[in-house]
């Protein structure tokens, strides 16, 4: 028999983890259509004027997207709390730190990869430029793994708490500032004519730490929880 | 002589220990916080370009770096608490959060009330008053976490991985919003020196060392009451003249 490496389980569990999640697909949609309709409610709120919605629409973007990617980190540990599992994953042999890798990937792919592919129809109700549109899709892939993976910290502490779903919001959103900010911050650089290679730059370093940083963090907060 | 060093981390010494010490802390406190503000008020100048309106950086200053160094204060404790698994030293890091967050608090309303007539705005999003708001919620997140779960001893690891991973988290706060935008005023106390008059540096000086006094008597009298709380089914607790009567 052929001896499984790492690669092997983060590919059995990503595979896995969307299964449950195309068992499941009401759950997968909820979260896109939440991010669909508080995007939509901006321009209602705020009046039809182009060149202001022109201005905020990175921000409304982004600001929807984390919050539709707080709307679901509930999930990402809590089935497999309750039926077990997640005990049976902390027992076996393999590092603990690549499964959880391999769920907050799943997560991604599930819930945050479909903002990513959406948001440019989003876009163009806004009436942004095909370059701008270019920039906040690439800021989007660089930034959307991160939120999964500081939101999966937030998770894994608050697994099985009542009122778990605020507090993770609480917890979670002001560790995802930064991301906000260099996210944004790259679509505006881009509209003055400004260029981008920093913002982005500062994004992909974000998302190299936390891929280094989080998965070890969330296994020991997932200790703690257990415990 | 061998120094016995971990004397002081069971919680059955340092509840007394603490009991001595909080009166001392407190009454420099409040001495220091008097000659502070006098000289603050009556003895330093007016400022040529803020006139009086300058003398609330006396309070604002000291409340914005204590709940700064408040905060790695705390996650020094918690990770203390986590590495080595000491109780005191997770009780310590609950007793600091709430002094922490209170200075938070007084240094973004303080500020607001410096903004408006200096920059004719309670609030500017600006680097700093940013990033302190993100302090004063990391702390309520500390605060709402350890409060949220039942299990004292589980509270404490959560709240300290928690408090660790805001702690690496603040500096790339701070300059993430720090490139966003600036306007607040760059500290005029360098340690190259400063252009500070002398006796507004006392002042500054003796209210920072009045906000670290009173944090740590604060943070003294609050750690035994949780100790108080979290032991008291032992017996030394039972034990205790003020428990007995």
């Amino acid at each position: 028999m052929k001896k499984s490496t790492m690669l092997d389980l983060l590919v059995l569990v990503i595979k896995r983890d969307l299964v449950l999640a195309m068992r499941r697909r009401a759950d997968v949609l909820t979260t896109l259509i939440f991010f669909v309709m508080v995007v939509s409610l901006f321009p209602l709120g705020v009046g039809p004027e182009l060149d202001m919605l022109r201005k905020m629409a990175p921000g409304v973007l982004w600001v929807a997207a984390l919050l539709a990617s707080m709307l679901s980190l509930g999930r990402l540990f809590s089935a497999d709390y309750l039926d077990g599992t997640l005990e049976q994953m902390m027992l076996a042999p393999q590092s603990l730190s690549m499964l959880v890798l391999g769920k907050m990937t799943a997560h991604w792919m599930v819930s945050g990869l479909p903002l990513v592919l959406m948001a440019p129809v989003l876009g163009l109700q806004f009436d942004m430029t095909v370059q701008a549109l270019g920039v906040l899709i690439v800021g989007l892939m660089l930034g959307t793994p991160v939120l999964s993976m500081l939101g999966a910290i937030g998770a894994a502490l608050t697994l099985g708490l009542r009122g778990g779903g605020v507090l993770l919001s609480l917890l979670v959103l002001p560790l995802c500032i930064p991301v906000l900010i260099f996210g944004t911050g790259a679509v505006e650089a881009i509209s003055s004519g400004l260029s981008i290679a920093s913002h982005l730059s500062l994004l992909g370093a974000l998302l190299v730490m936390a891929l280094v940083f989080t998965p070890w963090v969330t296994a020991q907060a997932l200790r703690i929880s257990m415990e | 002589m061998a120094i016995n060093w971990f004397k002081y981390a069971a919680p059955t010494t340092f509840y007394g220990l603490a009991g001595k010490l909080v009166p001392w802390f407190a009454i420099s406190a409040a001495i220091l916080f008097a000659i502070g503000l006098y000289i603050g008020f009556a003895v330093a100048p007016t400022d040529a370009q803020q006139g009086e309106f300058y003398r609330i950086m006396f309070i604002h200053v000291p409340a914005s770096i204590l709940s700064m160094f408040l905060y790695l204060v705390m996650a020094g404790y918690a990770a203390l608490g986590l590495i080595f698994n000491t109780r005191l030293s997770a009780m310590m890091a609950s007793a600091i959060a709430p002094t922490g967050a209170l200075f938070a608090f007084i240094s973004l309303w303080s500020g607001a009330l410096w903004g408006k007539p200096m920059w004719g705005a309670w609030w500017l999003w600006d680097a700093r008053l940013t990033s302190e708001l993100i302090l004063f919620f990391l702390y309520l997140g500390f605060i709402a976490l350890h409060a949220s779960i039942d299990d004292p001893r589980r509270a404490d690891r959560a709240a300290a991985l928690l408090a660790i991973v805001g702690s690496v988290n603040v500096p790339i706060i701070y300059f993430s919003v720090k490139w966003w935008n600036t306007l607040h005023q760059g500290s005029t106390i360098k340690f190259s020196g400063t252009s500070m008059h002398i006796s507004m540096q006392h002042a500054l000086f003796t209210m920072l060392a009045a906000c670290w006094l009173y944090s740590i008597a604060v943070v003294l009298a609050r750690v035994r009451s949780i100790i108080l709380e979290r032991e008291r089914n032992t017996t030394w607790i039972n034990e205790l003249p003020e428990v007995r009567s």
